[in-house]
């Protein structure tokens, strides 16, 4: 991981400083309320439906087990409400249908950063202090500027990795961090970037999307997508360059965010991220940037130009770790007989193997994926007593560091495959062991509204059902790897418009209702170049949802075929048949009188 | 902050009283470099905040100083936030009006605070990463 210098440790602490500075002038009437909500967003403070919500920056996912248990602690102490805003909160929700709020808990965003739901503001200068003791913060967490950048969760340890990504990210993150010139811009700006084969990280789907990648010479760069983003207007990045020398790469987002802070709309909140002016501008905006990038460059200086000795710098951070030595070497044929026979005694083990433990560049490690999906909890959420135990898996199994997953799961980057079984029955003792990676029921969801101020409908009790109609790991496994987001609104915090079946909430009358997508992608191997899912009619009611993703489940069962020896997934066969048969599945659901248009 | 001078902060009336130079002011949809020609005679350009969340001046200050090469006192207007004076002076503006009401002492601290920042900026144009690489760590 990257080794803070005390120059970062200072940063961080300064700027807890400063936070704690504008909330005493807040407090005391010298700012007004107005003048201090961007200042807190660019914190990671919102308000949201019921109390305030912290986000902390995870940058790259990247966590420590010391990390985890201060985050821990966060969720033990002071992730409370008090208690007539919580009873407050609670009454409104029973209304909604929501019987229980859970508090002390942390959740993991589909960008890597993890939300907290109950902190008072009075308390945000003294959690920032904390989280500055393990060099944690919420800097640019929201608000008009660059945001955290977000990285392939496998970075340094895929078998299909060109380079490692986490130092160009970590030299990026320092390059965004208080940018002077870039912290009002006209709208949010998220950067994204793998250097793998496979994107796990969405990155044509952000502002700025980066691949790492090596040229027909060998040399190494950058392909720079621009212009991707959700919203009520889903638009795929644009590509600006095919390859990009990695040096330059800082030149070039300066110049590419440089143009936008001067032309992008300021008059409409919903025109302003950078893909309407990539849209409207085309090739005039890529020229305009081109034009800056040279300016930069030559008359400029190119004052970002990343030294070689500054990437060597960070790069040492990112060497992997130390682990102990083994008298087992996990590729013999010994160790790999071992694991089938325990398999063989543990069916349930052999399906996680499957399904939530990959391939590691070193031949005797693994990857492993700690699931944070399953009944009885949301999506993505924690307790601090779970957040303390991954803290020790992390420490015993994992070289003390967990990677938080664009899906909202937590992955082991350093684990033996000696030590898969141990791991296997701990993390089943947690909970935390659901062999659904990539199934059905690894369903990304936002917070929705049972806590977003943003929502038009809940997301949660749409993951409940789905979780509780699909228990059954024979039938997901027939099902197989299908992407199912759900977002509380069109903001799309739920990512609905990538997912093979996406679910975006719809307010009518004050009722809610679920829009259902079909054939999005995320821009993965198995989903195919990214795209937004089209929708399939009008909405439904909250209780059709579940009912609808049966119908739909039912008809690609019925109707797909085999490839080879294998069948064919649900996303090939929306993509073979279209729309029609799963539209008129779905229709037959349909009960309720009353429609949204 | 390298440099020790800070940005000139000004209430309304000093501003007032500051009105013997050859001023142009800019709105922040103009392009600064249409001022090429004649930054050389032009002693002051004032950049204006319609509110502290359009940021498009900093693009303007950081043009027109690094660019352009403008000498002379760049001047912050609008809705000059305290919190935002360090990034001010950063791209290049040497002088600010503040709103009235504001406590001088309040917006001294704003600059005492950050060591260092990472990027290059108009102040300082080695970025800290570079001198980091070029230095041994400590």
């Amino acid at each position: 991981m990257y080794q803070y210098t005390e120059f970062d440790r200072a940063f961080v602490r300064s700027r807890a400083a400063q936070f704690r500075d504008q909330i005493e002038r807040w407090q005391s009437g010298k700012l007004s309320e107005d003048d201090f909500r961007p200042l807190r967003l660019q914190n990671g403070w919102y308000v949201q439906r019921h109390a305030p919500m912290l986000r902390v920056a995870v940058p790259y996912g990247e966590l420590s087990s010391a990390q985890l248990r201060v985050l821990a602690r966060v969720a033990r102490e002071y992730d409370e409400p008090e208690a007539e805003a919580y009873r407050l909160a609670s009454e409104a929700q029973r209304k909604l249908g929501t019987v229980h709020l859970p508090t002390h808990y942390a959740h993991f965003t589909t960008r890597t950063n993890v939300q907290f739901n109950w902190i008072s503001l009075s308390k945000a200068a003294d959690v920032m202090d904390l989280l500055a003791s393990v060099n944690m913060h919420g800097i640019q967490t929201s608000g008009n500027c660059i945001r955290n950048i977000s990285c392939d969760e496998r970075a340094g340890v895929a078998p299909d990795e060109v380079t490692d990504p986490r130092p160009f990210a970590e030299i990026m993150r320092q390059w965004t961090t208080l940018h002077p010139e870039f912290a009002f811009l006209p709208r949010k700006f998220k950067i994204a970037m793998t250097g793998a084969t496979e994107d796990r990280a969405a990155t044509d789907w952000h502002d700025v999307g980066l691949h790492l990648l090596r040229n027909d010479t060998g040399e190494l760069g950058f392909r720079v997508s621009v212009g991707g983003g959700m919203g009520r207007t889903p638009v795929i990045g644009t590509v600006m360059r095919e390859f990009l020398p990695w040096n330059q790469i800082m030149n070039y987002i300066e110049a590419v965010v440089r143009v936008y802070n001067q032309f992008g709309r300021r008059d409409n909140k919903y025109k302003a991220r950078i893909k309407i002016l990539v849209k409207a501008e085309g090739q005039r905006y890529i020229d305009e940037v081109e034009d800056e990038f040279r300016q930069i460059v030559e008359h400029d200086g190119g004052p970002h130009t990343i030294p070689q000795a500054e990437l060597d710098r960070v790069s040492a951070s990112f060497l992997p770790p130390a682990l102990p030595k083994r008298l087992d070497h996990a590729t013999s044929a010994d160790a790999l007989a071992k694991l089938k026979a325990q398999a063989a005694l543990h069916p349930q083990f052999e399906r996680w193997l499957q399904r939530n433990v990959a391939l590691h560049k070193d031949p005797s490690l693994r990857i492993v994926t700690l699931s944070f999906k399953r009944l009885l909890q949301a999506p993505g959420d924690a307790s601090a007593d779970q957040l303390d135990l991954v803290a020790g898996l992390s420490d015993r199994f994992s070289a003390g560091e967990a990677r938080v997953t664009h899906t909202q799961n937590l992955a082991l980057p350093w684990v033996h495959a000696d030590d898969l079984f141990p791991l296997w029955e701990a993390a089943r003792d947690a909970g935390l062991a659901s062999a659904n990676v990539h199934l059905l029921t690894d369903m990304i969801a936002c917070p929705g509204g049972d806590f977003c101020a943003l929502a038009n409908a809940r997301s949660i009790p749409v993951a409940e059902a789905v979780t509780q109609l699909y228990q059954d790991l024979d039938e997901l496994n027939d099902i197989g790897e299908i992407d199912l987001h759900i977002s509380g609104c069109i903001n799309s915090c739920g990512h609905h418009h990538s997912g093979h079946i996406g679910i975006l909430g719809v307010d009518k009358d004050g009722k809610e209702w679920y829009q259902v997508t079909l054939g999005g992608s995320d821009g993965s191997a198995t989903s195919g170049a990214a795209q937004a899912g089209k929708v399939i009619g009008p909405s439904f009611s909250a209780h059709e949802v579940s009912e609808v993703i049966d119908a739909v489940l039912s008809t690609y069962l019925s109707i797909r075929q085999s490839i080879g020896s294998r069948q064919e997934r649900f996303i090939e066969t929306v993509r073979r048949v279209g729309l029609d048969p799963f539209k008129s599945a779905a229709n037959d659901v349909r009960k309720s009188e009353e429609r949204v248009a | 902050m390298t440099s020790t001078t800070h940005l000139r902060l000004l209430t309304t009336f000093e501003h007032s009283q500051d009105a013997n130079q050859q001023v142009v002011s800019l709105a922040n949809d103009e392009d600064p470099l249409t001022l090429k020609d004649n930054i050389e005679t032009i002693e002051r350009i004032e950049l204006n905040f319609p509110h502290f969340t359009d940021g498009r001046a900093y693009s303007q200050a950081y043009l027109l100083r690094r660019r352009l090469g403008f000498k002379g006192d760049l001047r912050a207007r609008g809705d000059v936030l305290i919190d935002q004076l360090v990034q001010m002076e950063r791209t290049g503006f040497s002088s600010a009006v503040l709103k009235e009401g504001v406590d001088p002492s309040d917006a001294q601290r704003q600059f005492e605070r950050f060591l260092a920042f990472y990027q290059s900026d108009v102040v300082t144009e080695t970025p800290v990463l570079h001198r980091r690489a070029l230095e041994p760590l400590k």
